[in-house]
């Protein structure tokens, strides 16, 4: 019994942290059609500076908002300087985003080495939570709130503002949005820069989790992808829903069928891509 | 052909180079000419079928380890093994390509990504066939006609005119009616389907053409490298040709080639004077892109074609 | 064809240099200094293990004049990435282009194996760090000179230590999903159930996990204790999450010689503290060589050296007690390697030989994690001594079977 209810919570707490570490990426591709491919990379920016800060005693909440706004003005400057000149050319989005994520990757072993660093939760979250006669680190309990409470956010941010009508106009149908008079290149860079402060928070909040550690962003950028596309592109709440079926299928699936554990995180995109090529909740186009 | 000329005198450059350069060079070159290969096989997809793939590595990986499997638990000798190797390399690229074409765009992208993880997910737990991380080695080179191909400048010589064989061939293909209907696929897909253009199986068939030179160029690398690891079928390998190809110019002959020597010489010759070699990859990468959008190669060709009209 | 003239001569340019190259070779001249080669990993996940490597060494050369056996070093570093590929790449490099004529290094196991047919051919004399059991058994090359470990090596007296002094009845395994967890975890096992004990678990997270949660949940919770086999940073962040899922004083830890090697240690806290490790070293050695190592690392760097800057230095070490001997004569590498099989060399290990495979025979330490001078370090609570790879049994009948991997030998007591 306790296996079943320890692994749920766990599914639960990855499958938070990936909402954190995907709904960036979805609403940049969402928007600007740009894979942005750089979202790894910035995750892994967003642990490293909440580990920096945490460490020189600033506190784990200043530690998440300084992690958000360096990868909110990243994101915008590079948006603005590099991909602004590369719309509708895919390729050479793939060529930038990538490129940019080397560079990041290399700084980061520059500038904080080759080992893990570890980023302290804070004080009241650092122990094991007692519940039902186990133990389960409060902290992950705390991070599937944090990921409620960002969706949540996030939700009222594109139903109920006035910029959040604005990116659904964009994502519906942007040449008609422009001729409404929304613009577009304003548009874009905010979403640009949301979307990296969401990677950020994901990487500030998943630090206590995973720690900082070179390659951090080759191990995530997959897992947003996967979640994105399975969730449907377009769809937050597609992608809300697949990053709890990742997290549950990953985590029971590693757990009961070790022998899959490397596949156990492409097999279910497989089936649903082949079946319903949009994904879960995708719109027409994909 | 007004580009045989050019393209005759540099294989002949190309042959010299064991002549005036060390072993070392040689080498050097030899990797190129395989990553040129593999760029080519991919260029196919990405540059004349407008496909981008992150999972090309799947085909030299399946190719090199297929290669390995049959030279060390067959026996088999390399004129059996060979064939045998791109044969089933293909119809797995075959298969491949029937599920990843049931998308477009980026879920196309993440299904080729998916199947090479599988692929590599394989390599690393399936032990008892490949051996896991420790990879298959103890692996000979061919020996055609018996020449030795254990020597360094034989092997290049090979591999230079496997590269020729392929580049000619490649550019015939994409010069021909396939490769307009192809390339028609790319630009304008739903007008050629209303033409009556089976617009699914023109993509298939550039895709096991794709993943028949990529094991193409798999074999030159197992017979390289007498060693074959799950790291030749990870996302950073199927990163990297990309890059080359889009660097390169994806869409021309040259571009892929251009792009893969680039990312050679930038891998394995600057890392030895440059400690923060990756930080250099991202930046020539970055550079290009800000300088020459489409790839060095069509920027060159504008940067020429801009010199050209100032001096007329 | 579609090359135009402009990628022609792109790409005559780049052949013209190819060309031009060799110029740029330094000529050779006499054979008076040492060319040493460092095959390591600067850049990639082992980027810290490959960074002490070379630490390790500069530490040795420059306590040392820059002498090995009397002979000036010159040292040149190559980066492998911690990618096979790459590391035979610039083994080339290192022995065609720089005329290296020894080598140390390469990090990781499958490195060395993508290497080994080519050093072999070329008769280059290699110190390997990497711990692969096969490189000096079934497949030993007469050129390689392990001074670290194979393995299994330090989990062999460990599991006896766990069995007979920490009286553990049952245990759990756990080590990262590639060969050298298989190896190291396969001689545990075996050494540990023949004194009595039993393997109720083995467990094997991907090397890449992101999360160990869902391995957590499935510890057996009856066993006595668990074993770690990790390499790198994983070993730091499994215990981390184990504090954390309330585990601790619930199962007792005891790690493999990389699990809280001091360059993860560093990183720890208190939740390190009296963990249970084994290795062939700990910079809390006390012997001559070591005190001068560890002291004079700690100033140049800021922290104790730990598996992977041992690993180079006492290779150093061993190289420089070689070529001693051969003072005075150009360098031959067939003297050389006859010269390691006899070598007794003093390292900061303590004392090391080589056994017919080339593989060292060394003290190896248990050592548990206390707090000193306000750091963390693993001081030393038991010491095996001449530990060769085959533990106690005889070789022959050793090399007959299998070698160690996640079935072999076979876990007869796994709890279901």
């Amino acid at each position: 019994m306790q296996f079943w209810l320890t692994q749920t919570l766990n599914s639960l707490a990855l499958g938070g942290l990936l909402l954190l570490l995907s709904s960036g990426f979805a609403l940049i591709f969402g928007l600007m059609r740009i894979a942005n491919l750089t979202h790894g990379a910035l995750f892994m920016i967003g642990a490293y500076v909440a580990a920096s800060v945490a460490r020189a005693g600033w506190g784990f909440a200043m530690a998440v908002v300084l992690a958000g706004l360096a990868t909110a003005a990243i994101g915008g400057l590079f948006e603005r300087l590099v991909l602004r000149r590369l719309a509708g050319n895919a390729q050479a989005q793939v060529l930038a985003t990538l490129g940019l994520s080397f560079i990041a990757a290399d700084l980061c072993l520059v500038l904080w080495g080759g080992d893990p660093i570890p980023v302290s939760p804070p004080a009241f979250l650092s122990g094991p939570a007692s519940l039902f006669g186990f133990s389960f680190p409060s902290y992950r309990l705390a991070v599937i709130a944090v990921a409620l409470v960002a969706a949540v956010v996030l939700y009222l941010l594109l139903e109920r503002t006035r910029l959040g009508a604005r990116i659904r106009a964009g994502v519906d149908d942007m040449p008609m949005a422009r001729a409404v008079g929304i613009r577009a290149s304003a548009l874009f860079t905010s979403v640009f820069c949301l979307g990296a402060m969401l990677a950020g928070l994901g990487g500030a909040f998943g630090g206590p989790m995973l720690s900082a550690y070179p390659g951090l962003d080759a191990d995530m950028l997959p897992l947003a992808l996967i979640v994105v596309i399975l969730g449907g592109v377009g769809s937050l709440m597609g992608t809300f829903i697949a990053s709890f079926i990742i997290g549950f299928v990953y985590t029971f699936g590693t757990a009961l069928v070790p022998d899959l554990a490397y596949v156990i995180l492409f097999l279910p995109m497989i089936l649903v891509l082949a079946f319903r090529p949009t994904g879960l909740l995708g719109g027409a186009r994909a | 052909m007004k580009a045989t000329i050019p393209g005759l005198l540099l294989l002949a450059a190309l042959a010299l180079l064991p002549a005036v350069s060390g072993e070392y060079y040689v080498n050097l070159g030899s990797q190129m000419l395989i990553a040129v290969i593999f760029a080519s096989s991919l260029n196919l997809l990405v540059g004349y079928a407008g496909l981008t793939s992150l999972g090309h590595a799947a085909y030299l990986g399946l190719s090199a380890y297929i290669a390995a499997w049959l030279a060390l638990r067959l026996g088999l000798g390399h004129a059996m093994a060979a064939p045998l190797t791109l044969l089933a390399t293909t119809a797995i690229g075959g298969i491949f390509g029937w599920i990843a074409l049931r998308a477009s765009g980026l879920s196309f992208l993440m299904l080729t990504l998916a199947l090479s993880q599988v692929v590599w997910g394989l390599a690393y737990r399936w032990t008892s066939v490949t051996n896991g991380d420790n990879g298959l080695s103890g692996l000979t080179r061919p020996a055609p006609f018996g020449i030795d191909m254990e020597n360094s400048n034989a092997y290049y010589w090979f591999v230079l005119s496997i590269t020729a064989v392929v580049l000619v061939v490649v550019g015939r293909l994409v010069n021909s009616p396939f490769g307009a209907s192809l390339r028609g696929t790319r630009d304008q897909a739903r007008r050629m389907s209303s033409l009556g253009y089976n617009v699914w199986a023109i993509r298939w068939c550039a895709f096991v053409g794709a993943s028949f030179v990529g094991a193409v160029a798999g074999l030159l690398y197992v017979y390289f490298h007498k060693y074959v690891h799950p790291s030749v079928l990870s996302v950073t390998a199927s990163a990297e040709v990309l890059l080359s190809v889009i660097a390169g110019g994806a869409g021309t002959l040259a571009g892929p080639a251009v792009g893969a020597v680039l990312v050679v010489l930038l891998k394995n010759y600057a890392s030895g004077y440059v400690e923060r070699w990756n930080m250099l990859l991202g930046a020539v990468f970055v550079f290009i892109v800000l300088v020459m959008p489409h790839g060095i190669v069509p920027g060159a060709r504008s940067l020429l074609a801009r010199l050209k009209e100032k001096r007329a | 064809m579609t090359i135009d003239r402009r990628s022609f001569i792109a790409a005559a340019a780049t052949a013209g240099a190819a060309l031009a190259a060799p110029s740029l070779v330094r000529s050779q001249g006499t054979a008076e200094p040492l060319r040493l080669g460092l095959l390591t990993a600067k850049t990639g996940p082992f980027a810290s293990g490959g960074l002490d490597m070379e630490r390790g060494l500069h530490s040795y050369l420059a306590a040392n004049d820059q002498r090995l056996g009397g002979r000036k070093v010159e040292l040149i570093v190559a980066d492998t990435g911690g990618v096979p590929s790459s590391a035979r790449t610039k083994t080339q490099e290192l022995v065609e282009r720089e005329r290296a004529q020894v080598l140390m290094g390469p990090l990781a196991a499958f490195e060395a194996l993508a290497t080994d047919d080519y050093m072999r051919a070329r008769k280059i004399p290699v110190f390997p760090v990497a711990a692969a059991e096969d490189m000096t058994q079934r497949k030993a090359n007469p050129w390689l000179f392990r001074a670290s470990s194979t393995s299994a090596q330090c989990a062999h007296p460990l599991a006896d230590y766990c069995a007979k002094k920490l009286k553990y009845k049952r245990m759990v395994l756990v080590a990262d999903d590639i060969a050298y967890g298989h190896e190291m975890t396969a001689g545990f096992q075996r050494v540990f159930e023949e004194a009595g004990g039993k393997v109720v678990q083995k467990l094997f997270p991907p090397l890449t996990a992101p999360d160990y949660g869902s391995f957590l949940a499935q510890l057996n919770r009856d066993a006595d204790a668990v074993f770690l086999g990790f390499a790198g940073s994983n070993g730091f962040r499994f215990i981390r999450q184990f504090n954390e899922y309330g585990l601790r004083g619930k199962l007792a830890l005891v790690g493999g010689m990389t699990a809280l090697d001091e360059a993860v240690l560093r990183n720890m806290g208190d939740e390190a503290l009296g963990i249970v490790t084994v290795n062939w070293y700990s910079a809390e050695l006390a012997n001559p060589v070591n005190a001068k190592f560890a002291g004079a690392f700690r100033k140049a760097y800021g922290y104790d050296p730990g598996f992977y800057a041992a690993c180079t230095h006492v290779s150093a070490s061993v190289l420089d007690a070689a070529l001693e001997p051969l003072k005075g004569q150009p360098f031959d590498r067939e003297s050389l390697r006859t010269s390691l099989q006899k070598t007794n060399a003093s390292t900061a290990r303590g004392p090391v030989k080589f056994d017919a495979w080339g593989n060292v025979v060394g003290n190896v330490y248990v050592r548990t994690v206390e707090r000193k001078d306000g750091r963390l370090v693993n001081s030393i609570i038991e010491t095996y001594p001449d530990v060769s790879q085959f533990w106690t049994y005889d070789p022959k009948k050793f090399l007959a079977e299998p070698v160690y991997s996640r079935d072999w030998p076979p876990a007869r007591n796994l709890a279901a």
